[in-house]
């Protein structure tokens, strides 16, 4: 048993880790204040292949696997978080469930384009009312004349709104059932919504606390007519069909909250070495060593914690609980990483353009996507035998 | 055609760089060895010429054994191949030894066109590529921010603090590139792979046929002979002012000959 990366993975880790340093990292503090994609940079991600890793060669992938993903998304997020999660939501979230779930037309028509990293994609599940809770998805779809009529509206979706988005697969109540206990059971259904499309609108960004760079946006669906064969993977299944893309997401969600730990980590085992108070690096009063050492300490147990994940996951065993437990303490890793960043630097720390400052901003979020802490303690209480 | 770029890998120049106090050389066994940006837009320069035509690039390097990850990042970044010249009576070569053995490498491998960068981080002797011409006899257009190669010439662009200079030679030539030259592509996944599978030879010295006894002789090398530290620094002289503090202050520079 062995945690050690294979050169191919150690060459792809560190071939991310030089992008990020040399161009992302620069970037990082204008885009954030921007508020907006650096669109350049995507589109170098996507010439570098990251965004079709674990997709096989027929489909324009790289023909890797999803722990490269994992690799590449905890490089980048020790720099830009904001960057980091638009590949992973964007593989993760807009991809993924095309390719899982699509029809082998489907995927032909939309995996290429999406794994070039020329086009972005999303996957549009929560709203006001239905997150965690998909049941309470009120977004409908009816069949009029062979087209998909849809309407509702969706929160915080993830890469729906930029320049370059061309598909947002969104869930929607295609009917509903009645059990045998009289309750009512939604259908739920995944449908492909081709962008931009009549009635289709993207309203204006989040106010957002951190991820400012991050394309994060409410939609408004108003009688968007898409083809019945638009329709991802069974009708009624539109939950179900995706749990594991959800679970899988949490893996590369938790490599996310690796990386950002480990740049609050880096940042500061810097900034203690160089900085000079009362006549001696900062790094040499046992307060701040010490505060380093927990930090190191957090960091490897989530990056061992993601790499078990992954690896249980690529085996084919169930990995269910492994997943949540990585996006679990990964998130904790890299929220209490950021706070104590944060007051290493003092004064600086407040500062907006000093990258544990954002790091502090993003990392509350971390939390709180795909899977809050708390529904992942509920997927770790269930393996426990408790109906939490 | 047939292009080969000169790369080289050096210390980070983010990291601490010392000195072997030893030897007086660069300490080398420092972990955070990287490729020199410079080689990075040389080959950039090259590849771009590769996409439009499909010329041949070969990167060659000089260098102890850690070299060869700089080569294989180059190999990834899209280069054909690569040549790792190797070979432990090289350490500490000077430049003389450096240009002479890297001439040998490339008139060995055949060429009809040498990119390198105007000058390393490490060394800056920034003499390489201009040595390299002479051992070959063929033109060196030196310290270019902008390269065209055609089929039989290369047009470039030097930066002067009189003007921009438009250069040309006939090939083969060698040229030089700064940093203004356009910015080296990052490997894709896909160069990853296939760098795996490309070419790297390794070459010695015998491979070259070249005697370090008696192809560099005794003359025409510099050595070091000695190295001495720089003596640590002392407590200053501290003038307080007791009326003449003026006075002692000018004594002060004038006995250092600052003034």
């Amino acid at each position: 048993m062995s945690y050690e990366l294979s050169p191919t993975q150690q060459a792809l880790s560190d071939q991310v880790r030089d992008f990020a340093d040399t161009v992302v990292a620069p970037a990082a503090y204008e885009y954030d204040t921007k508020r907006s994609l650096p669109y350049g940079i995507i589109d170098q991600m996507g010439e570098m292949g990251l965004f079709g890793l674990p997709f096989p060669k027929e489909y324009g992938g790289q023909g890797s696997d999803y722990f490269s993903l994992c690799l590449a998304v905890e490089q980048l997020a020790r720099v830009d978080q904001s960057i980091a999660v638009t590949l992973e939501a964007g593989v993760g979230l807009g991809i993924m469930p095309v390719y899982r779930r699509g029809t082998e037309e489907q995927k032909q028509e939309w995996v290429p384009l999406l794994a070039s990293g020329k086009a972005l994609s999303a996957f549009g599940l929560t709203e006001a009312d239905a997150g965690s809770d998909a049941a309470g998805t009120k977004t409908t779809a009816e069949l009029e004349g062979g087209d998909w009529v849809i309407n509702g509206s969706k929160q915080f979706i993830t890469n729906s709104g930029t320049d370059i988005t061309r598909l947002v697969t969104v869930t929607a109540v295609t009917g509903q059932s009645t059990r045998p206990d009289g309750s009512v059971k939604k259908e739920l259904t995944a449908i492909l919504v081709p962008t931009p499309a009549a009635g289709f609108t993207v309203l204006p960004a989040y106010d957002k606390v951190g991820w400012h760079t991050s394309d994060t946006h409410p939609l408004l669906l108003d009688n968007v007519h898409v083809p019945e064969a638009n329709l991802l993977g069974e009708r009624g299944r539109g939950f179900a069909n995706f749990v594991q893309t959800l679970d899988e997401g949490r893996i590369a969600f938790a490599a996310l909250c690796a990386g950002a730990a480990q740049g609050c980590l880096d940042e500061s085992v810097r900034y203690a070495k160089s900085r000079n108070v009362f006549g001696r690096a900062i790094g040499s009063n046992q307060h701040i060593a010490f505060k380093l050492a927990r930090m190191q300490a957090r960091v490897h147990s989530a990056r061992l914690a993601y790499y078990d994940a992954a690896l249980t996951m690529i085996s084919g065993r169930p990995f269910k609980m492994e997943a949540s437990i990585a996006k679990m303490i990964g998130s904790e890793a890299a929220m209490d990483n950021a706070r104590d960043a944060t007051q290493i630097f003092g004064g600086y720390g407040f500062m907006n353009e000093n990258p544990v400052a954002r790091h502090y901003r993003d990392s509350k979020v971390l939390e709180l996507g795909e899977g809050t802490t708390e529904v992942q303690l509920m997927v770790i209480a269930r393996s426990l035998g408790f109906a939490a | 055609m047939k292009i080969i770029v000169l790369v080289k890998q050096v210390p980070d120049t983010w990291g601490e760089r010392s000195l072997d106090s030893a030897t007086g050389a660069l300490d080398r066994s420092a972990p955070d060895n990287i490729i020199d940006e410079i080689s990075d837009r040389s080959l950039e320069v090259a590849l771009r010429h590769k996409d439009e035509t499909g010329a041949e690039v070969i990167v060659l390097t000089m260098g102890p054994a850690s070299a060869a990850v700089a080569l294989r990042h180059c190999l990834a970044m899209g280069a054909d191949s690569a040549v790792h010249v190797l070979d432990d009576a090289l350490a500490g070569a000077d430049v003389t030894w450096t240009s002479s053995v890297l001439a040998a490498a490339i008139t060995h491998e055949g060429f009809d066109m040498v990119i390198a960068g105007n000058e390393s981080t490490d060394g800056r002797g920034g003499v390489i590529p201009a040595m390299v011409a002479e051992h070959l006899s063929v033109p060196h257009l030196t310290s270019l921010s902008e390269v065209h190669i055609a089929v039989d010439v290369v047009n470039g662009s030097r930066e002067t603090d009189y003007g921009t200079l438009t250069v040309t030679a006939r090939l083969p030539a060698i040229v030089s590139v700064t940093e203004q030259s356009p910015d080296a592509r990052f490997p894709s996944f896909k160069g990853l792979l296939k760098a795996k599978k490309k070419p790297l030879a390794t070459l010695s010295l015998s491979d070259l046929s070249i005697n370090p006894e008696t192809s560099f002789g005794s003359t025409g090398r510099s050595t070091i002979t000695t190295v001495t530290r720089r003596p640590a620094r002392t407590a200053g002289i501290k003038i307080v002012d007791s009326g003449n503090a003026g006075v002692e202050l000018a004594e002060f520079l004038a006995a250092g000959r600052f003034v």
